[in-house]
C-alpha cells in the first residue's frame, strides 16, 4: 500500500465553511449543492424530510446516519434517480427539478452505488471510456464514421490509461471487470466516475465490505479529490473514517437531518449519539427480550418499562 | 434409404431465402438481446410487418419492389417505437411480455377476414414477385444452375443474390456499430443501465435506437423471405420467434458471426432430421413411430437441444468463454 495509516490524518481540514451558529440546515460560505423541504414518501412511510441542507464547496463532506435514515434515498433523489414528491434543489444554482438523471450527470454531478456496478462483461478499459461525457462516436450516425471520433477516443484513451494507473488498476485494463474483487471494483467505480470531469462527486458507501488496507488507499483518493478542486459528499457508516477525512458532517436519522457540523462536535452531540449509536447502546437486547439469562441493569429496566408501557397504549 | 438424396435436401436449405430470412432475423436479435440486453420476445411479429409491409405495398397500392422494401422498413420502425416508448422505461420483462403480445396482435391482424381484401386472411398474399423477378439482371436461362445440391432457377438465384447481400451489408453495419463509442455504451446498457445513466447518457434514447434498429434488420429477414416465397400468416407464429432465440443462442448472443452460423446450422440440421428420421421410420428403424410422428420428434429435439445449450453452453459456439450471457 502506498501509505501509513497517519497519513490520512495529515491533511489540512477544510475550516470556515459555515455563517452563523452550527444548527442542521446552516448556511454555507459557498455551497455547491442546497436542498429545500425534499420529502419522500414511500406509501406511508416518510422516507426522506430534509427541510434545508447546504453542501459546502471544496470540501469533503460525510453523510452519515443509522439504517433506513434515508441516505441512499436522499441520494437517489438529488442525482435523479428516484423523485421526490415536493421540494426544491439545486445544484451551482440551477433547479434540479425535473432533471433526469443523465442530464444531472453531465452537469457535473456524478455518483456511484452502494452496491458497485461494475459492467461485468466490459473490459476494465472500456469500463473507464464509458465514463467521458460529450463522445462524438456515441452518436448513432457518427459511429459509422471513425474519422469522427478516432482522435478524441484517443484522448479519452490515454486518459482513462493515466486514471487506471493512480487508481492501480493498469495491470488490469484488459480483463473483463466482473474478474476484478469487490475492493477493486470500488475503486474502478470511483475512477470511472472522475472520467467526466465532476465538480461534485458523491459516493455512496465507498468503504463498504473493502478491506483495511484497500480501504487505506481509497481514503487517500477520496482526499486527492478534494486537492484536484473536487467536492465530495459521502455516505459511510464507519465514524473512524469520517472523523479522518471528512471536513464537515451531516447527519441523519429518519429521513430528518438531525446534527451537522465539523466532525470532533457533531460526534459528541446528544442527538447524533441517539441516533446512530441508538438512546440504549448499552443496553443488552439478549437480555431485555429474555433470551439470554442475567440480571437488569436499571437501564434496561427502564426500556422494559417503555415497552410495557407502549404495548399498553397499543392495545 | 437415399443417403446421398437427404444430404443434398440438408445441404439446399443452406441457401433457400427462408434460411437467409432467419439469418437476418437472428442479427437483428442479436442486436436486440446480445448486445443491448432487450428481451423481444415479439420476433416474428417484426418480420411478419416487413413480410406483409412489402407484399402489401406491391399488391394494393401497386409500387416498385425496392420502394416496397423501404416501406417494409419504415412500418418495422413505427412498429418498434410504439412497442418502446411505453415500455423501454421499464424493467426488461415488461419488454418481453409487450413484444409477444404485440407479435400476437400484429399475426391475428393479418389473420382476420376483416382485411381479407388487403391481407389475404388465412391464405396469405402470392402473385406479388413479377416486379421482382423482371429486375433481375442475370442472363436468361431456363431450368435450374448451379453446382452440387446448389442448383436453382433464374428467379431463385435472384433471391439469393440480394439476400446474401443484405446478410454481408448487414453485418458490416452491426460491426461497424458495436465496435464505435455508441456500442460501447449499448453494451453497458447490458450489464447495468443505473450505472450507466449515471455516468451521463441518455440511456432510454440509445435503448430505442438499438430496438429500432434490431426491427428493422428482423424485418429485413421477412422481407427477404417474402421476395422468395409467399408471405403467411402461419408463419409468423410464437415459435418461429422461439426458433430464432434458439438459432442465436446457439451460434452465441453477442456476437456478430453468431446468428449466421446458429441460423444456418438451425436450419441444416432441422431439415435433416425431418428428412432423416421419415426415412428411418420406412426402412424399420424407428418401429415405435409414425412417419408424421417423426416429423413432431423433430421439434422435440430441437427443444431438448436448446435446453443442453443453455445450461451447457450458455455463451452459444462462437461466444467467449468467459462472456456467459445468462450467468450473472
Amino acid at each position: 500500500m502506498s501509505s501509513e495509516p497517519t497519513a490520512a490524518v495529515g491533511r489540512a481540514k477544510s475550516t470556515g465553511l459555515h455563517t452563523g451558529d452550527v444548527r442542521p440546515g446552516v448556511a454555507k460560505v459557498d455551497p455547491i449543492l442546497v436542498a429545500d423541504g425534499v420529502k419522500r414518501q414511500f406509501g406511508g412511510l416518510t422516507a426522506v424530510d430534509v427541510d434545508h441542507v447546504e453542501i459546502p464547496r471544496h470540501a469533503i463532506t460525510a453523510l452519515i446516519g443509522p439504517n433506513g435514515a434515508g441516505k441512499t434515498t436522499f441520494f437517489n433523489l438529488l442525482t435523479g434517480f428516484d423523485k421526490p414528491n415536493e421540494g426544491e434543489w439545486s445544484f451551482n444554482g440551477r433547479s434540479l427539478n425535473g432533471v433526469p438523471a443523465f442530464r444531472v450527470a453531465r452537469m457535473g454531478l456524478v455518483r456511484t452505488f452502494q452496491l458497485t456496478k461494475a459492467l461485468g462483461l466490459l473490459t476494465v478499459l472500456d469500463n473507464m471510456k464509458l465514463g467521458a461525457t460529450h463522445q462524438r462516436g456515441e452518436r448513432f450516425w457518427s459511429s459509422f464514421l471513425p474519422f469522427l471520433w478516432r482522435k478524441q477516443d484517443g484522448e479519452t484513451e490515454a486518459k482513462a490509461r493515466d486514471l487506471l494507473v493512480r487508481f492501480k488498476l493498469d495491470a488490469k485494463s484488459a480483463d473483463f471487470a466482473a474478474s476484478l474483487s469487490g475492493g477493486q471494483r470500488k475503486l474502478l467505480e470511483m475512477a470511472r466516475a472522475l472520467m467526466g470531469d465532476p465538480e461534485l462527486v458523491m459516493l455512496d458507501e465507498p468503504m463498504a465490505g473493502v478491506n483495511p488496507a484497500l480501504t487505506e488507499s481509497l481514503l487517500e483518493h477520496i482526499l486527492d479529490l478534494k486537492d484536484q478542486g473536487m467536492t465530495v459528499l459521502f455516505v459511510e457508516h464507519d465514524m473512524h473514517m469520517v472523523r479522518h477525512i471528512a471536513d464537515w458532517v451531516i447527519v441523519m436519522a429518519e429521513g430528518r437531518v438531525v446534527a451537522e457540523g465539523p466532525p470532533d462536535t457533531v460526534m459528541k452531540e446528544q442527538a447524533v449519539i441517539d441516533a446512530y449509536l441508538g438512546a440504549h447502546q448499552d443496553v443488552d437486547l439478549g437480555v431485555v427480550t429474555g433470551r439470554v439469562k442475567g440480571e437488569h441493569t436499571a437501564a434496561e429496566q427502564e426500556l422494559l418499562e417503555q415497552i410495557e408501557d407502549a404495548e399498553g397504549v397499543g392495545e | 434409404m437415399d443417403i446421398l438424396q437427404i444430404l443434398s435436401n440438408t445441404a439446399a436449405q443452406i441457401l433457400s431465402p427462408t434460411t437467409i430470412g432467419f439469418v437476418l432475423a437472428a442479427i437483428g436479435l442479436a442486436v436486440h438481446f446480445g448486445f443491448t440486453g432487450l428481451l423481444n420476445m415479439g420476433v416474428a411479429g417484426f418480420m411478419a410487418v416487413g413480410a406483409y409491409g412489402f407484399a402489401i405495398s406491391i399488391l394494393t397500392f401497386g409500387l416498385p419492389w425496392w420502394v416496397a422494401a423501404l416501406i417494409g422498413i419504415a412500418a418495422a420502425v413505427v412498429f418498434a417505437l410504439i412497442l418502446g416508448i411505453p415500455t423501454l422505461r421499464l424493467r426488461g420483462d415488461y419488454l418481453a411480455v409487450v413484444t409477444i403480445a404485440a407479435a400476437e396482435v400484429v399475426r391475428l391482424l393479418f389473420l382476420t377476414t376483416a382485411f381479407r381484401t388487403v391481407t389475404g386472411s388465412a391464405d396469405g398474399l402470392s402473385g406479388f414477385h413479377t416486379d421482382f423477378r423482371a429486375s433481375n439482371p442475370l442472363p436468361n436461362f431456363s431450368g435450374n444452375v448451379g453446382f452440387g445440391p446448389w442448383t436453382y432457377s433464374r428467379d431463385q438465384w435472384w433471391v439469393i443474390i440480394i439476400g446474401v447481400a443484405v446478410v454481408i451489408v448487414v453485418l458490416l453495419f452491426v460491426w461497424a456499430l458495436m465496435r464505435s463509442p455508441w456500442g460501447r455504451v449499448i453494451k453497458g446498457i447490458r450489464e447495468d443501465e443505473d450505472a450507466v445513466r449515471a455516468l451521463g447518457k441518455n440511456v432510454f434514447s440509445f435503448k430505442m435506437q438499438a430496438l429500432v434498429v434490431g426491427g428493422v434488420i428482423i424485418a429485413l429477414g421477412g422481407i427477404v423471405t417474402a421476395m422468395g416465397t409467399n408471405v403467411n400468416p402461419n408463419v409468423y407464429v410464437t415459435s418461429q420467434t422461439f426458433y430464432i432465440w434458439t438459432a442465436l443462442l446457439l451460434g452465441g448472443a453477442a456476437t456478430i458471426f453468431g446468428p449466421v452460423l446458429g441460423a444456418v446450422l438451425f436450419w441444416v440440421v432441422r431439415a435433416f432430421l425431418s428428412n432423416i428420421l421419415p426415412a428411418l421410420v420406412n426402412i424399420g428403424v424407428l418401429p415405435f413411430l409414425s412417419g408424421e410422428q417423426s416429423q413432431m420428434l423433430v421439434f422435440v429435439l430441437i427443444g431438448l437441444a436448446l435446453m443442453l445449450l443453455v445450461i451447457f453452453r450458455p455463451q452459444g459456439i462462437l461466444g467467449n468463454r468467459k462472456e456467459l450471457t445468462f450467468v450473472k
